[in-house]
């Protein structure tokens, strides 16, 4: 039997409505934590939980939250990052439209936990219908005293507001997110200062992914120490994998940490196995970042354990033979899909998102595109595949936030690990034909 | 269009102003997206140079504040859109699912290629990136609304509804 927290109710028509939610139990962590329970007392829950963020960096939250810094007299805030543009990722849009209140309580929990005063969801534009629904029900939480002066005679005051980004997948890092909501262009901020010293408007803030604050609820519900029971020693509770590509049932999942990737694969409660009764190739198990692993090394580690959707068993091995939880964008691959154009789908993406602050960056973004392009369309070199890896090698680690190495990852993994197709293409040029619209490539090439 | 056309109505004018409040003493910049996005489905469908420069006197700001803005986020278009704007998907997992089959059909039966208008000026046709609808590939997003698990048949009835249509803006 899986373990369903965040999506306990996904089948109750109405859900994302106040009075059905309440109806089955929603609100009553918020009575109990503003009641009964110290802001320490909630943050002990968290740390004692082991939630580990759930936006894809895996950080532990209420080692997060104990860092926030608190000068008197200064507002502290929590931002909300509902910015999903990781490709292969959409569970926060998922939770967020059927379930906009397991949200909106977690942001009010854990903005009394902070001491925020103000809290802001940040959205990506495209999802504008999604902002709706959450105004919609922020709406139904203010006229229920949920949010607004002295939610529940507790003496605490919280306002809440959804804002809209414009479409830029580097608005996910949080800094930039921050420079975006102060109306800004999404230029990451170089740290230290991080935002838990200096963030929204100079001032302590702590932002946190839509999963990670949903998850603050049943954390209180249960208690932070059973909790921890769920799932693995490192890798506690359950996690949304958004489970897209060649599979019979893509869509969002909830699933207890610590299942076999087998199972998820291939059993009919999650992804119901290969679409056409075809064989796997190629996963990537975390969002566009993280790097492709090749079936065998998915399914199995190296050592020939089988692998587990956890964050230490997806990153054993390291990057030889691992690969990352990331943000659960599970993408699986089919035995006839041409890796090199799936990466090149992916190059295309960093280079169209890269800010363009970081040379290596803005620059080899651009170049890993072009190259993997001229491959494509049956002009390579054997020196291309090494020039790849080297302009990825030169991108990782100097840049002023982590999407030089979202960018340079997939490649470094899909030449780890399917370096001979590469080499195919570039010796055997009529080979690219079988990939369908070949002649798209060429186009594009040369436009 | 005249600058003099560029003017929001009373209506707009309030909320936009509340917009502006919505955040603490002085940092009433913070609004400049929401309202780009306003404006954008108030004037046409695009930002013009008076459109922006009109935000900027709305809003109390530097127009190049305004600018440097709008031209950093990609649902802001810089030049004019037809009055349909279709954006399909052409990331990883949309590509996985046939996005190119759907692009391709749109093309030829509107007769313009990805990035043009169409020469009634009813139809834009975009590639974007990843829209969060991974599990729903292939997709398109048109005006707001989100086009999911999309079959060559479906396109087709949609296109024909949208001939009717204003989707100039996803923030409707
Ligand atoms: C390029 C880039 C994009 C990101 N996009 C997102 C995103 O869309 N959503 C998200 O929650 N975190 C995203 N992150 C991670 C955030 O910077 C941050 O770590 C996260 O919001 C923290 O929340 P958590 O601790 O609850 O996971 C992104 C990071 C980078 C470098
Ligand atoms: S890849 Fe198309 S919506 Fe995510």
């Amino acid at each position: 039997m899986s373990k369903k927290l965040l999506l306990k109710n996904d089948h109750i028509e109405g859900i994302h409505t106040l009075p059905i939610y309440r109806a089955n139990g929603g609100y009553s962590v918020l009575e109990k934590a503003l009641k009964t329970m110290s802001p320490e007392a909630i943050l002990e829950e968290v740390k004692t939980s082991g939630l580990r963020g759930r936006g894809g960096a895996g950080f532990p939250t209420g080692l997060k939250w104990s860092f926030l810094a608190k000068p008197e007299g200064v507002p502290r805030y929590l931002v909300c990052n509902a910015d999903e543009s990781e490709p292969g990722t959409l569970k926060d849009r998922y939770l967020m439209e059927r379930h906009p209140h397991i949200l909106i309580e977690g942001m009010i929990v854990s903005s009394f936990a902070l001491g925020a005063k103000t809290s802001y969801i940040y959205i990506r534009g495209e999802y504008f219908y999604i902002a709706r629904i959450l105004e919609i029900a922020i709406k139904e939480a203010y006229e229920a005293g949920f949010l607004g002066k002295n939610i529940q005679g507790s003496g605490y005051d919280l306002d809440l507001y959804v804002q809209v980004g414009a479409g830029a997948y580097i608005c996910g890092e949080e800094t930039a997110l921050l420079e975006s909501l102060e109306g800004k262009r999404g230029n990451p901020r170089i740290k230290p200062p991080f935002p838990a010293i200096a963030g929204l408007y100079g001032c302590p803030t702590v932002v946190n992914n839509v999963e990670t604050i949903a998850a603050v609820v049943p954390i209180l519900e249960m208690g932070g120490a059973e909790y921890a029971k769920i799932g693995t020693e490192k890798s506690t509770g359950t996690k949304l994998i958004s489970a897209s590509g060649h599979i019979n049932k893509p869509g969002v999942y909830e699933i207890e940490l610590g299942i076999p990737v087998e199972e998820f694969i291939y059993s009919e409660e999650y992804c119901g196995g290969i679409s056409g009764g075809k064989k796997l190739k190629a996963v990537v198990a975390g969002g566009s970042s993280v790097p492709i692993l090749p079936a065998e090394l998915i399914l199995k580690t190296s050592a020939g354990e089988p692998r587990m959707m956890s964050y230490e068993s997806l990153g054993d091995g390291g990057f030889l033979t691992g690969t990352m939880l990331g943000s659960g964008g599970f993408i699986v691959m089919d035995e006839d899909t041409s890796i090199v154009k799936n990466l090149y789908t992916f190059a295309r993406f960093y280079h169209h998102e890269s800010c363009g602050q970081c040379s290596p960056c803005r620059e080899g973004t651009g170049w890993m595109e072009k190259i993997l392009l001229k491959i494509l369309d049956g002009r390579g070199d054997m020196k291309d595949i090494d020039l790849l890896w080297d302009i990825q090698s030169k991108i990782e680690g100097k840049t002023i936030c982590p999407l030089g190495e979202a960018a340079a990852w997939p490649v470094a993994a899909a030449i780890r690990h399917f370096r001979s197709e590469f080499e195919e293409y570039i010796q055997y040029p009529e080979k690219i034909r079988d990939i369908k619209h070949y002649y798209r490539l060429q186009e594009t090439a040369t436009a | 269009m005249t600058t003099t056309e560029i003017q929001f109505d009373s209506e707009t004018l309030a909320l936009v102003n509340n917009m502006m409040k919505r955040y603490p003493e002085g940092k009433h910049k913070s609004a400049l997206i929401p309202v780009l996005h306003i404006a954008q489905a108030e004037f046409g469908g695009w930002l013009s140079v008076p459109t922006m420069d009109y935000v900027a006197s709305v809003m109390n700001l530097k127009p190049i504040e305004v600018y440097e803005v709008a031209s950093f986020y990609s649902m802001f278009n810089m030049h004019p859109v037809g009055k349909c704007l279709i954006e399909v998907c052409r990331t990883s997992s949309c590509w996985l699912r046939g996005a190119e089959d759907v692009i391709d059909h749109i093309e030829k039966r509107l007769n313009i290629r990805v990035g043009e208008t169409s020469a009634d000026g009813m139809f834009t046709l975009k590639a974007v990136e990843c829209l969060g609808s991974c599990g729903t590939a292939p997709m398109m997003q048109v005006g707001a609304d989100y086009h999911e698990n999309l079959t060559i048949e479906k396109v087709d009835t949609l296109l024909e509804k949208f001939k009717d249509e204003n989707k100039q803006s996803r923030y409707c």
